[in-house]
C-alpha cells in the first residue's frame, strides 16, 4: 500500500518538475491558443455525470480510441505494476479472475468474476478460495488458457529474489505453503515445484490456500496478477515488451518505453466469454510523455480522448475549464477516495498531550485548506477519516464542529489551556517542496494555527524523499520536531482495513518508510482493527471500522484536510464514459469513441 | 593612461600638484564619475537600483503605509473555485477579476488562493532577491579577488592549480548540484534554522561556484600589473608578498573588480529565482520572486498578474543593474571617449 502511494508520489513529483521546466514563455504561448471549445460529434451530457452515470452511451464499434500520459507508462507488464491506470488499462490484453464492476456509481468498487465463472467458492474457515475458468477463453495465437498460467503468473511476479520489482505481493503474504518457495527461476525443469499455495486439479479449476482468513481477498484476486502468463512466453521484465493477450486487444508491435504504444484486435478474443468488456475502437493508440498542459488543452479541443494517467487535469487548465460554462458540461468532478490531511505526531511534544492536538482540530480553518485544495472542486472538507466510498463512513460524525468551517477558536483555547500550553507552543510542519497545493495547504494550516498562539514553521522536503527519510522516519520526525506533517492515503482497494491500518494501526510504525506518520498507537485501535478484519459479517464490519473512525477522530492525530475529487475532462466523442470508483478514473473498458 | 592630460580640467578647484599621486589617482575617478553622470541609460539604472534597495530597506514602512503584512491571508476576496479574485467580493458568484484585484487597497492586486497582498509580498520578495544577490556577489568577488590575485602573482605550479580548479568549477553543473545539497543539508545544520540557513545556503551555493567568472580577470589584471614599476620598486625595496599582493596590487584592482561585480549581481538575482522556482529556495509563507513566478504556473490562465508581476520586478531589477554595470564599465574605461 505505502508503496502504491509512493510510486503515485514520484509520478506527480515528475509532472511538478515538467511543469517547471516549461517556463513562463511557453504557458502564456498555450493560454494564447486555449478558448478553442470542443467540436466532437456526441452529445456533451452535463457537469459531473459520469461520476454517478454513463454518459453518451453507445455500441457503435470502430475509431482509434487516443490515450496519452504526462510520463511514461510504468510498465505494460501486468505482473509488474503497482499504478492504478496500469490496473485498468492492462484489461485490454490481460484478462484476470476477478476486475471491479463495469456499472457506474458505487457498484463499481464491487469485485464481479471476469474470466471466472463466478464469485470464487469460500471454505467455512474462510482460508479456502475455489474459482472456475469460462469456456472458450484464448490468447492471440488461439491456444487455450488453463488455470496453471494463472498460477505461474502469480509466482513470477511475487516469490524469489528475481520476482518482479514494481507490483505488490499480498499473494506472498496471503498464501500459504509457500514460504519456501524461490520463483520460477529457481528450478528451470519444474518451476512451479514447492508453491503449493495454489492448487489447479484441471485446467479449469484454480484453489487458493491462506495462511489466516481474510475476507477482503476478492480484492487481491483482481489484480493484474492474475492475469494468465504462459511459461514459454514469460521473458522476466522484458515480457512487457509484447505481453501474450488473453483480451480483445493486442499489441501491435513491441513496446519500449517511451515510444508509445498500439493496441489491434484481437480475433481470438470471444466476446460471448467477457462481460466486462466493450471493445468498441477497432485501435487503441498511447502517447507518452507528453506535456500535462498539452494533453488539457488536446482534450478540451478534441484531439485526444483519455489522459490516462486518470488524475486529472492540471492545475492550470482546471481553473479554466472550471470557470468556463461551456467546458464545464464536460467535466466530470468524482472524490477520488483518497484523504488529504495533516498527521499530528503523538510522540512530539507537547502535542504528545492528547488536549494539544484536540487544540489543533480546534484551530484549523478547513474553508481555508480546501481552497488550497482547489476548493469544492478540489475535494470535500470532511469529518472523518474514512472516505464516504468504503463501508465505515460516518456523515454524521462531527466532532470539532465550527461555523463555515472556519475553525472554533474558543474551543481550541481551552484546550490549549487544558494541556498546559495556555500561551500556545511552537511546532515544525513538513511538507513535499514540489507539491504547491500541499506547500499551499501547509501555508493554510500555519496561518489557522497561529490564531490560537501555535507558531508553525514550514519545512520543505523533496517528495522522492519524504515518506521513507523524512516524514517516514520516525527518528528525523523527533529530531526535527516534526509535530506536523502534510501526507494523503489511498488504500489498495476500498475497504476499512485497506484504508485503516497502514496509517492508524500500532504496529505498522516502520523505522523507515513508515506511514502511520502520526505514530499513533492506540490500544483500543489496535484490538478494533485486528478484530475487524477477521469479521465476516459485514454490517458489524461496518460499524467496528464507525467505531474505529470516530476514536481516531478523538485523538486528533488526524487532521483531515480534503476527500479529494479529481477534475476529468470527457471530450464530446468519447463515448460510454463513467467513473470507476474501484480504479479512481474512468472505467477504460467500456469507452468507445466517435473521433476518427 | 590618459589621466593625467585631463587633470587640469578638474572641477571644484582641486590643484592636481599639489595633492601629488593621490590626486592623479582621484581625477581618474573624477572623470570616470563625469562620463558616468554624462550616460543617461546608466544614471536611469542607477536611479532604479538606489530605489530598489531602498523598497528593500523600507519593506515594513512601504508595507504599513500602503500595503498590508506580507502573509495576512484576505480569502474572503477570492473565488473558492478557481482561486482568482472576485470582481464582486460580497457576491461569491460574480466571476474572476481579470486584472487579479488591482485596486486602491490593493495596488498590485491578490495572489490567488491565499488573497494576500501582491505589493507587500513584492516589497518584502525585494529583500531576499537583494540579500541573497548581494551576499553570493560579495561572497564571489572575495575568494575570486584572492584566488585570482595569487595565481596571477606567483604564477607556476601555484597558477597551475588554481586555473584547473577554476576550470573544474565553471564545468559543474551547478543548478543540479543546487537542487541537490539543498535537499540533503539538514535543518539546524552550521547552527542555522529556517529561512537564516536558506538564506546562508542559497549565498553559498551562487557564491561559492560563481567566483572563476571573477577569479579569472583578477589574474588576467594581476599577470600584467605585476611587470609595472611599481610592483619591481616595492619588491626591491624588500616588500614580502603579502605587502605587494595587497598593498600594492589590490587597489589597482579595485575597478574591475567593482564594474564586474555589478555585473553578476543581475546573473545572482536570477539565479536565485530559478533555485526558489525550483523549490529549493526560501521556505514559505516568506516571500521571494522566484518562489511567486513558480507557484504563478497553476494559475496563469485564470490569473494572469500573479505571473507577470514577479516576472516584471525581477526583469527590471536585473535590466537596472545591468545598465549601471555597464555604465559603470564605459566610464572606467580608458580606451572610451568622452
Amino acid at each position: 500500500m505505502d508503496t502504491r502511494q509512493s510510486r503515485k508520489a514520484r509520478n506527480l513529483s515528475k509532472r511538478a518538475l515538467g511543469l517547471a521546466a516549461l517556463g513562463v514563455g511557453s504557458a502564456l504561448f498555450l493560454s494564447a491558443c486555449g478558448g478553442g471549445g470542443g467540436t466532437g460529434g456526441g452529445a456533451a451530457g452535463t457537469f459531473d455525470q459520469g461520476t454517478t452515470e454513463v454518459v453518451n452511451a453507445s455500441e457503435e464499434q470502430g475509431g482509434t480510441l487516443r490515450y496519452a500520459m504526462a510520463s511514461n507508462i510504468e510498465s505494460t507488464d501486468p505482473g509488474n505494476t503497482y499504478y492504478g491506470y496500469v490496473w485498468n488499462f492492462s484489461r485490454y490484453y490481460a484478462r484476470t479472475l476477478l476486475t471491479y464492476s463495469p456499472e457506474p456509481g458505487d457498484k463499481s468498487t464491487e469485485p464481479v468474476p471476469d474470466m471466472a465463472t463466478e464469485m470464487p467458492k469460500v471454505s467455512d474457515d474462510g482460508k479456502t478460495y475455489t474459482l472456475t475458468l469460462r469456456d472458450g477463453l484464448a490468447y492471440e495465437d488461439g491456444s487455450p488458457i488453463v488455470t496453471e498460467d494463472i498460477k505461474y503468473a502469480i509466482a513470477r511476479s511475487n516469490y524469489g529474489d528475481d520476482a518482479l520489482p514494481n507490483g505488490p505481493r499480498y499473494f506472498k503474504e496471503l498464501l500459504a505453503d509457500s514460504d519456501d518457495y524461490e520463483g520460477v527461476n529457481a528450478n528451470p525443469s519444474d518451476p512451479l515445484a514447492g508453491f503449493d499455495g495454489i492448487e489447479t486439479p484441471d485446467e479449469k479449476t484454480i484453489v487458493f490456500h491462506l495462511k489466516e482468513p481474510f475476507a477482503d481477498f476478492p480484492y487481491v484476486l483482481l489484480q493484474p496478477q492474475t492475469a494468465p502468463v504462459p511459461a514459454d512466453a514469460d521473458k522476466g521484465e522484458q515480457y512487457q515488451e509484447q505481453v501474450v493477450s488473453s483480451g480483445p486487444y493486442k499489441f501491435d508491435g513491441k513496446w519500449t518505453p517511451g515510444n508509445g504504444l498500439t493496441l489491434v484486435r484481437n480475433e481470438e478474443w470471444n466476446a460471448d466469454s467477457d462481460p466486462i468488456r466493450t471493445a468498441l475502437p477497432d485501435q487503441i493508440t498511447v502517447e507518452e510523455g507528453v506535456d500535462q498542459n498539452e494533453i488539457d488543452q488536446r482534450l478540451v479541443n478534441g484531439e485526444l480522448d483519455v489522459d490516462l494517467a486518470g488524475t486529472g487535469m492540471g492545475p492550470a487548465k482546471k481553473g479554466e475549464a472550471l470557470s468556463n460554462e461551456d467546458d464545464k458540461v464536460n467535466i466530470d468532478n468524482p472524490e477520488n477516495g483518497s484523504l488529504r490531511y495533516v498527521a499530528v505526531n503523538t510522540v512530539v511534544e507537547p502535542l504528545d498531550d492528547e488536549a494539544c492536538r484536540q487544540a489543533v482540530m480546534y484551530a484549523a480553518d478547513h474553508d481555508s485548506m480546501q481552497r488550497a485544495w482547489g476548493g469544492a472542486a478540489g475535494g470535500e472538507i470532511p469529518n472523518d477519516v474514512i472516505p464516504p466510498q468504503i463501508a465505515g463512513h460516518d456523515p454524521d460524525l462531527d466532532l470539532y464542529p465550527s461555523k463555515d468551517d472556519k475553525g472554533d477558536l474558543d474551543k481550541a483555547k481551552e484546550k490549549l489551556k487544558e494541556c498546559g500550553e495556555e500561551d500556545g507552543f511552537s511546532t515544525n510542519l513538513g511538507v513535499r517542496a514540489d507539491r504547491p497545493t500541499e506547500v499551499a495547504a501547509a501555508e493554510a494550516v500555519q496561518q489557522s494555527l497561529d490564531r490560537v498562539g501555535i507558531e508553525v514553521e514550514i519545512k520543505q522536503f523533496p517528495s522522492d524523499t519524504f515518506t521513507n527519510t523524512q516524514a517516514g522516519s520516525p527518528d528525523f520526525v523527533h529530531d526535527n520536531e516534526l509535530g506536523l506533517n502534510i501526507y494523503g492515503w489511498i488504500p489498495d482497494w476500498p475497504t476499512g482495513y485497506g484504508f485503516l491500518s497502514y496509517i492508524a494501526h500500532g504496529d505498522n510504525i516502520k523505522d523507515a518508510g513508515n506511514s502511520n506518520i502520526s505514530e499513533l498507537d492506540d490500544k483500543e485501535i489496535n484490538k478494533m482493527l485486528d478484530e475487524a478484519v477477521r469479521t465476516e459479517d459485514s454490517d458489524e464490519q461496518a460499524r467496528l471500522y464507525s467505531d474505529i473512525d470516530r476514536r481516531i477522530m478523538e485523538t486528533g492525530a488526524i487532521l483531515p484536510i480534503v476527500f479529494e475529487k479529481s477534475v476529468l475532462y470527457r471530450p464530446d466523442n468519447l463515448t460510454n464514459v463513467h467513473f470507476s470508483q474501484g480504479y479512481s478514473m474512468y472505467d477504460y473498458m467500456t469507452l468507445g469513441t466517435t473521433g476518427s | 593612461m590618459s589621466a593625467p592630460s585631463h587633470a587640469p580640467d578638474q572641477v571644484e578647484g582641486v590643484d592636481p600638484a599639489a595633492e601629488g599621486w593621490v590626486a592623479a589617482e582621484r581625477s581618474l575617478r573624477q572623470i570616470a564619475w563625469q562620463r558616468f553622470r554624462r550616460d543617461k541609460v546608466a544614471m536611469a539604472g542607477a536611479v532604479v537600483v538606489v530605489l530598489l534597495i531602498a523598497m528593500a530597506v523600507l519593506a515594513p514602512l512601504l508595507t504599513r503605509l500602503f500595503g498590508f503584512p506580507p502573509n495576512e491571508f484576505h480569502q474572503d476576496l477570492m473565488d473558492p473555485l478557481t482561486g482568482g479574485a472576485l470582481n464582486d467580493p460580497a457576491n461569491p458568484t460574480s466571476g474572476i477579476d481579470p486584472w487579479g484585484g488591482m485596486s486602491g487597497t490593493h495596488l498590485l492586486g491578490l495572489e490567488p488562493v491565499t488573497g494576500r497582498d501582491m505589493f507587500s509580498r513584492i516589497v518584502y520578495g525585494a529583500q531576499i532577491s537583494l540579500l541573497v544577490a548581494f551576499g553570493a556577489t560579495v561572497l564571489c568577488v572575495f575568494i575570486g579577488t584572492v584566488l585570482g590575485i595569487v595565481a596571477g602573482y606567483f604564477g607556476g605550479w601555484v597558477d597551475t592549480v588554481i586555473s584547473r580548479a577554476m576550470d573544474i568549477f565553471l564545468a559543474f553543473p551547478l543548478l543540479l548540484f543546487a537542487i541537490a545539497l539543498a535537499g540533503v543539508i539538514p535543518d539546524g545544520a552550521f547552527g542555522l534554522q529556517g529561512n537564516g540557513l536558506r538564506v546562508a545556503l542559497l549565498i553559498f551555493i551562487i557564491g561559492f561556484f560563481n567566483w572563476p567568472y571573477i577569479g579569472r580577470i583578477v589574474r588576467g589584471q594581476t599577470l600584467t600589473l605585476k611587470e609595472r614599476e611599481f610592483v619591481e620598486a616595492a619588491r626591491s625595496l624588500g616588500a614580502g608578498s603579502g605587502h605587494i599582493l595587497f598593498r600594492e596590487l589590490l587597489p589597482n584592482l579595485v575597478t574591475p573588480i567593482l564594474v564586474y561585480s555589478t555585473l553578476l549581481i543581475p546573473t545572482n538575482i536570477i539565479f536565485e529565482a530559478s533555485l526558489s522556482f525550483l523549490g529549493v529556495g526560501i521556505n514559505p509563507p516568506t516571500p521571494s520572486w522566484g518562489g511567486m513566478l513558480s507557484n504563478s504556473l497553476d494559475f496563469y490562465t485564470t490569473s494572469p498578474h500573479y505571473v507577470i508581476i514577479p516576472g516584471l520586478a525581477i526583469f527590471i531589477t536585473v535590466l537596472a543593474f545591468n545598465l549601471f554595470g555597464d555604465g559603470l564599465r564605459d566610464a572606467f574605461d580608458p580606451r572610451s571617449s568622452d
